[in-house]
């Protein structure tokens, strides 16, 4: 099991890193990359905290091997910010709701949130419940995030 | 929980992963979608020597298409075209509603079709439509193509009757005919989790007629295994009625002895079943005489 170099086009810039073949595209992300927005929760896929967008679409970064990520787009909730870590309008909408208590899942939250108003226009909320099933919230009891989320749906919404 | 040290390689073809597979024997596995295979992986529960990625062994993105009456669907067509694509609404509705229940979008973005029938957890929702549609499996080995019905795939918990040096390369399921009514039913206690039983049934009937012409049944979540029950003790041919129907399920369900765990006692995994099974039906034979949506 020896290490190989790879790139990862991460947030728009590449990197070049050596892994093992068996270390997980959150391994990676979080370790040796330094990105504390893909956190190490469950290691099932179950809890969401490591979603990332691989090519665009939500995955779980503790699912996907480092290598596998080789030649695809990641981006991670840094990604989203803007110039002096300006904070996505989706986040400001979290702030003001009060959607993050400890925030361990927000950035799951956030991602997977964006990807069902990009597919959906405006989710209904049960429609937002559906679409954040995978991803686990242990403070807020998800009122508060479903409401940042319809408010930001309905500023975005066209 | 860290997944233990195993070595990778990327195959660029099906008859490469084959290669792979027949040169490496039991220290290989295959890697599709991954979405149970490296839950596995870093629970520890699988110790690989060689991980054998697929997903670029096909060209990409995965074509599907229907011809002659056969949907294909190629094995790394990920759950989300199949809860999206226009062909499978089209041709295997029961499938696209199917899906809905499987895991959450994170699985349903990576998860392939060919990689769930070939993990045969007895709780699958895909493996389950594939024994209700009538579906095929094209498996490539040494010696090139076969085909599997999924009626004759699983073999027990996490098993299938596949060779060794087997890859699943595409799936085939009879297109629905013109007044196919389907149906697809879950008991879950918490949303996105495996199912406790689940039931998939599809029902034609006969020509000018409300009468049932033919009617299939699967289960999961009741056995070692997704199980076809048995077209004798589904016996619909020439009936209709709720009763009918509720008898139907009674034989089938009567038939099963579900384990226990800690999800679900067997008896109430069977009580689930009959229920399952009736509504099944019931909303099946609605559909195929366009009373239901």
């Amino acid at each position: 099991m020896t290490k190989r170099q790879i790139v990862l086009d991460v947030n728009g810039q590449d990197h070049e890193t050596w892994v093992l073949p068996s270390q997980t595209l959150l391994d990676v992300l979080h370790d040796e990359l330094g990105l504390a927005d893909v956190r190490y929760g469950c290691g099932e896929g179950v809890c969401g905290t490591c979603t990332v967008l691989l090519d665009g679409e939500p995955v779980s970064g503790c699912l996907t091997l480092a290598v596998q990520a080789e030649g695809h787009r990641v981006i991670t909730l840094r990604g989203l910010m803007g110039p002096g870590d300006a904070l996505h309008p989706l986040q400001e909408c979290f702030l003001r709701r009060g959607a993050a208590q400890c925030g361990f899942c927000t950035p799951g939250m956030v991602l997977t949130a964006l990807d069902a108003i990009k597919r959906l226009g405006r989710p209904t909320r049960d429609e937002i419940r559906d679409a954040l099933v995978g991803n686990l919230c242990r403070c807020t009891g998800y009122t508060k995030i479903l409401d940042a989320i319809e408010e930001y749906a309905d500023l975005a919404a066209p | 929980m860290v997944a233990p040290a195993f070595d990778y390689v990327a195959a660029a073809s099906y008859d490469e992963a084959v290669r792979l597979l027949a040169a490496e024997g039991d220290e290989a596995k295959i890697l599709a979608g991954g979405q149970s295979l490296m839950p596995m992986l870093n629970l520890r529960l699988a110790h690989p020597g060689l991980l054998i990625d697929i997903n670029g062994a096909d060209g990409r993105p995965p074509t599907l298409d229907q011809a002659g009456g056969v949907l294909r669907l190629p094995a790394l067509t990920r759950h989300r075209v199949l809860l999206e694509h226009d062909l499978v609404r089209q041709h295997c509705p029961l499938l696209a509603d199917a899906v809905r229940y499987v895991g959450n979008v994170r699985v349903r973005n990576r998860g392939t079709i060919g990689g769930s029938l070939a993990h045969a957890d007895p709780t699958s929702e895909i493996g389950c439509c594939a024994l209700a549609a009538g579906a095929e499996v094209v498996a490539r080995g040494p010696d090139g193509d076969r085909t599997v019905p999924a009626a004759g795939l699983f073999a027990g918990y996490w098993a299938t009757t596949l060779a060794r040096a087997e890859v699943i390369t595409d799936v085939l399921i009879p297109a629905a005919r013109p007044g196919q009514g389907w149906s697809f039913q879950e008991m879950v206690r918490r949303t996105s989790d495996f199912a406790i039983v689940a039931v998939a049934a599809t029902v034609y009937l006969a020509e000018r007629s409300v009468a049932i012409a033919s009617a299939r049944v699967a289960l999961a979540g009741v056995a070692d295994r997704v199980v076809l029950a048995d077209p004798d003790l589904v016996g619909l041919a020439g009936r209709t009625a709720d009763e009918d129907l509720d008898a139907a399920a009674d034989r089938i369900a009567g038939r099963l002895e579900p384990p226990d765990d800690v999800h679900a006692s067997g008896a109430y995994r069977r009580r689930l079943a009959r229920v399952l099974v009736a509504r099944a039906l019931r909303q099946a034979r609605d559909r195929a005489a366009g009373a239901a949506p």
